[in-house]
C-alpha cells in the first residue's frame, strides 16, 4: 500500500523522468565538461585532460588575443546596432499598424515573413545586395548620385560593405587616458563598418518578429485609455510617448532579452555573409568556437569561448527567468 | 488629418518595398537566364525567363532537401510528444520543486549551443550516432523538449483544472485523464509546437555542419552555404537554391501563419 501511495504520488515526477535524465546529461552534464575542457592541456587533436598550471591560463591567452578581442567588440556593437534597429523599427510598424488601416493582415504578414526563413537564406540574399560590384552600389549609379560626386570632383560612393575593414569612431585615446593600464587592447575599439550591413540583414529579419510582439501588446490596450487620454488633451505623440509605450514596458524587455540572446549567439548570418571579414571586422565568438574546435583542434580555447558566451547570455536570461517565475507565483 | 493619412500610407508602402526587395533579388535572379547573369543586371527582371536555374539547384541540393526532411519530421514529432507530456505535469500534477525543475529544463533553451558543442560530439562518436542523421535527430529531439514543454505547458495552464479533477473522480488515472481529456483539447497546442518546432529545426545550422561533417548527410541550410560559398557556381543557382531552401518554412507560413504567430509568442516566455 505504501509502495503504491508513494507511486501515484511521483507519477507526475516519474513522467518528467527521461526529460529530466536528458536535460542532466545533454546540458548541465556537457555545460561542466565544456568548462572542464576549457581548463585542461587539450590543445591538439590528441586528447589531453590534464589540468593546465594555471588553472585559467586558456582564458588569460584568449582575452588577450587581438582576435578574441576583436569578437567582443563586435559582439558590443552588433548587439547595439541590430537591437536598436529591430526595436526601432518594429515598434515604429506596429504603431503604424494599429491605426486600423485597410489591409492590415497584407502589410503585416509582409513585415513578418523573413522571420520564416534561415539565416542561411537571409545571409545568401544580402551577401548580394551588399556586394560591392553590384547590389544596393548600383543604385548609386542608377540615380545618379555618382555622376553629380565626380561633378562635384569628388569620388564616386562605393561602399565596400562588409570587405571594409575600416573602424570608425575609435575610443582607444578615451580609454588610454581613463585607463592608463589600456595598452593591454589589442586592437582598435570603435564601430566596424563591416558590421553595419550584418546588423542590416539581421534587422529585416526579426523586426517583423518585434512588430508582431508589439501589435500583440497594442491590441490589449483598450480604446477606454485611448479615449481618456485624448479627453485630457493628450495630442496624439504625446498619447504615445506618455501613455501607450510606458504600458507596453513589460513587451520592449521580452523583446530585447529574445534579441539579446540572437545577438549574443549569432552564427549563421555571419558565417553566411562575410565569414570572419577583413581584419575579424565582422568575426564573432560563434564563429571563433567553431574554428577553433573544428578546424584549429584548439579544443581547450574553444571551449573557453564557448564558457564566455554562456556567461554573457545567462546574465540577461536568468534574472528574466527568474523574475517571470516570481511575478507569476505572487 | 487628410496630409497624415497619405505619409502613413506613404511609410508603409515603402517599408513594404524595402522588405520585399531581398525577395525580389533571389525571385528575379532565380528565374535569370545563366548566360545573362552579371552583376550589372541584378536588379533587372529576367529575359527571358529560364527555369535553368532551378533545374541545376534541384539536382545538387535535392539529397540534401530529403535529408532535412528525413530530420526534421521525427525530431519535431518525437520533442512535441515529450513537451506534450511534460507540459501536462508541470501545469496539471504539480509537486514540491516542479516550478524549479521547470526552470532548470527551459534554461535549455537559452544558452547558446556552442556551450555544449564539444561534448555532445564525443558523446555522439561514443554511442556511434556521430555523422549519421540519427544523431541529428537525436540532438534535434532533446535540444527541443524545453520549448515544447515550454508550449504545452503555457497551454494546459489555461485549461481548466475541473476538468482534470472530474476525470480523476471517474478514476482515471493521470496517463488515462491525459490521452482521453487532454490530448483530444491539445490539438491548437500541437499544431503551434509542430510548427515552431519545423521552422527551427529545418533552419539550423549550428547542428547540421558539425554533427554531420559528410556533405552527403548534410541538411539543405549546409549545401546551400556551400553552394553560395563556391566561386564556380553561377549565381541564378545559388538564387534558386535559396527559393527552394526556403520554400518549406515559408509555405508553413503563408499556409498556417495564425498559428506561426501563436508559437513565437509562445516562445517569448509569457508568463
Amino acid at each position: 500500500m505504501i509502495k503504491q501511495h508513494w507511486l501515484v504520488q511521483h507519477k507526475g515526477a516519474l513522467i518528467l523522468l527521461p526529460s529530466l535524465i536528458l536535460t542532466t546529461i545533454f546540458i548541465y552534464g556537457f555545460i561542466g565538461s565544456s568548462f572542464f575542457f576549457s581548463l585542461t592541456n587539450w590543445r591538439t587533436l590528441a586528447i589531453d585532460l590534464s589540468l593546465r598550471d594555471p588553472l585559467w591560463q586558456t582564458y588569460a591567452d584568449m582575452f588577450t588575443m587581438p582576435r578574441f578581442q576583436a569578437d567582443l567588440r563586435n559582439t558590443f556593437v552588433f548587439t547595439l546596432l541590430f537591437i536598436g534597429l529591430a526595436t526601432g523599427i518594429g515598434l515604429g510598424l506596429a504603431i503604424l499598424l494599429d491605426r486600423q488601416i485597410s489591409q492590415k493582415g497584407w502589410f503585416r504578414n509582409t513585415f513578418l515573413f523573413p522571420y520564416a526563413l534561415s539565416f542561411i537564406v537571409t545571409g545568401v540574399v544580402w551577401r548580394w545586395i551588399f556586394n560591392p560590384e553590384t547590389g544596393i552600389n548600383l543604385f548609386f549609379n542608377f540615380l545618379g548620385i555618382n555622376r553629380a560626386l565626380e561633378a562635384a570632383g569628388m569620388d564616386p560612393l562605393s561602399p565596400g560593405w562588409t570587405t571594409d575593414p575600416t573602424i570608425v569612431f575609435s575610443v582607444n585615446q578615451l580609454l588610454y587616458h581613463l585607463w592608463p593600464d589600456g595598452r593591454v587592447l589589442q586592437i582598435e575599439w570603435g564601430i566596424p563598418v563591416a558590421l553595419i550591413p550584418i546588423a542590416i540583414a539581421a534587422t529585416w529579419q526579426l523586426s517583423g518578429f518585434v512588430m508582431a510582439m508589439y501589435l500583440g501588446g497594442l491590441g490589449g490596450i483598450s480604446s477606454q485609455i485611448r479615449d481618456a487620454a485624448q479627453i485630457d488633451g493628450a495630442g496624439e505623440i504625446r498619447l504615445y510617448s506618455s501613455v501607450i509605450i510606458p504600458m507596453l514596458n513589460p513587451i520592449t524587455i521580452s523583446t530585447i532579452i529574445i534579441l539579446l540572446h540572437v545577438s549574443l549567439k549569432i552564427f549563421d548570418l555571419v558565417f553566411a555573409m562575410s565569414g570572419v571579414g577583413p581584419g575579424f571586422a565582422t568575426d564573432v565568438p560563434a564563429i571563433f568556437v567553431f574554428e577553433m574546435m573544428f578546424k584549429a583542434a584548439r579544443y581547450n580555447l574553444g571551449s573557453a569561448a564557448s564558457i564566455v558566451m554562456l556567461v554573457a547570455s545567462s546574465v540577461v536570461i536568468v534574472p528574466y527567468l527568474i523574475h517571470t517565475f516570481k511575478t507569476r507565483e505572487s | 488629418m487628410k496630409i497624415q493619412r497619405l505619409c502613413l500610407w506613404l511609410i508603409l508602402w515603402v517599408a513594404l518595398i524595402v522588405y520585399l526587395m531581398p525577395i525580389y533579388v533571389m525571385i528575379v535572379n532565380g528565374f535569370r537566364e545563366a548566360s545573362s547573369v552579371s552583376l550589372d543586371t541584378m536588379w533587372q527582371l529576367p529575359n527571358p525567363i529560364s527555369f535553368q536555374g532551378f533545374t541545376e539547384a534541384w539536382k545538387m541540393l535535392s539529397p540534401n532537401m530529403q535529408n532535412s526532411l528525413v530530420m526534421v519530421i521525427p525530431s519535431a514529432l518525437l520533442s512535441s510528444v515529450i513537451g506534450a507530456l511534460n507540459g501536462y505535469v508541470f501545469s496539471k500534477w504539480r509537486f514540491r520543486g516542479s516550478e524549479l525543475l521547470f526552470a532548470l529544463l527551459l534554461f535549455g533553451f537559452f544558452i547558446p549551443y556552442q556551450a555544449i558543442l564539444l561534448p555532445l560530439v564525443r558523446f555522439l562518436q561514443w554511442i556511434n550516432l556521430y555523422g549519421t542523421l540519427a544523431g541529428l535527430i537525436l540532438t534535434h529531439v532533446v535540444y527541443g523538449i524545453s520549448v515544447t514543454t515550454l508550449i504545452f505547458r503555457n497551454f494546459y495552464v489555461n485549461i481548466p483544472s475541473s476538468i482534470v479533477e472530474a476525470a480523476s473522480v471517474d478514476g482515471a488515472g493521470m496517463i488515462e485523464t491525459f490521452y482521453r481529456v487532454m490530448l483530444p483539447l491539445s490539438l491548437p497546442a500541437f499544431a503551434v509546437a509542430l510548427i515552431f518546432q519545423f521552422t527551427n529545426i529545418w533552419n539550423d545550422f549550428l547542428f547540421g555542419i558539425t554533427v554531420v561533417p559528410n556533405p552527403q548527410f548534410q541538411p539543405v541550410t549546409i549545401a546551400l552555404n556551400n553552394l553560395s560559398g563556391s566561386f564556380s557556381v553561377d549565381w541564378n543557382i545559388v538564387m534558386a537554391g535559396a527559393i527552394l531552401a526556403a520554400l518549406p518554412t515559408a509555405l508553413v507560413y503563408i499556409g498556417l501563419g495564425k498559428l506561426f504567430v501563436r508559437g513565437l509568442v509562445s516562445g517569448a516566455v509569457k508568463a
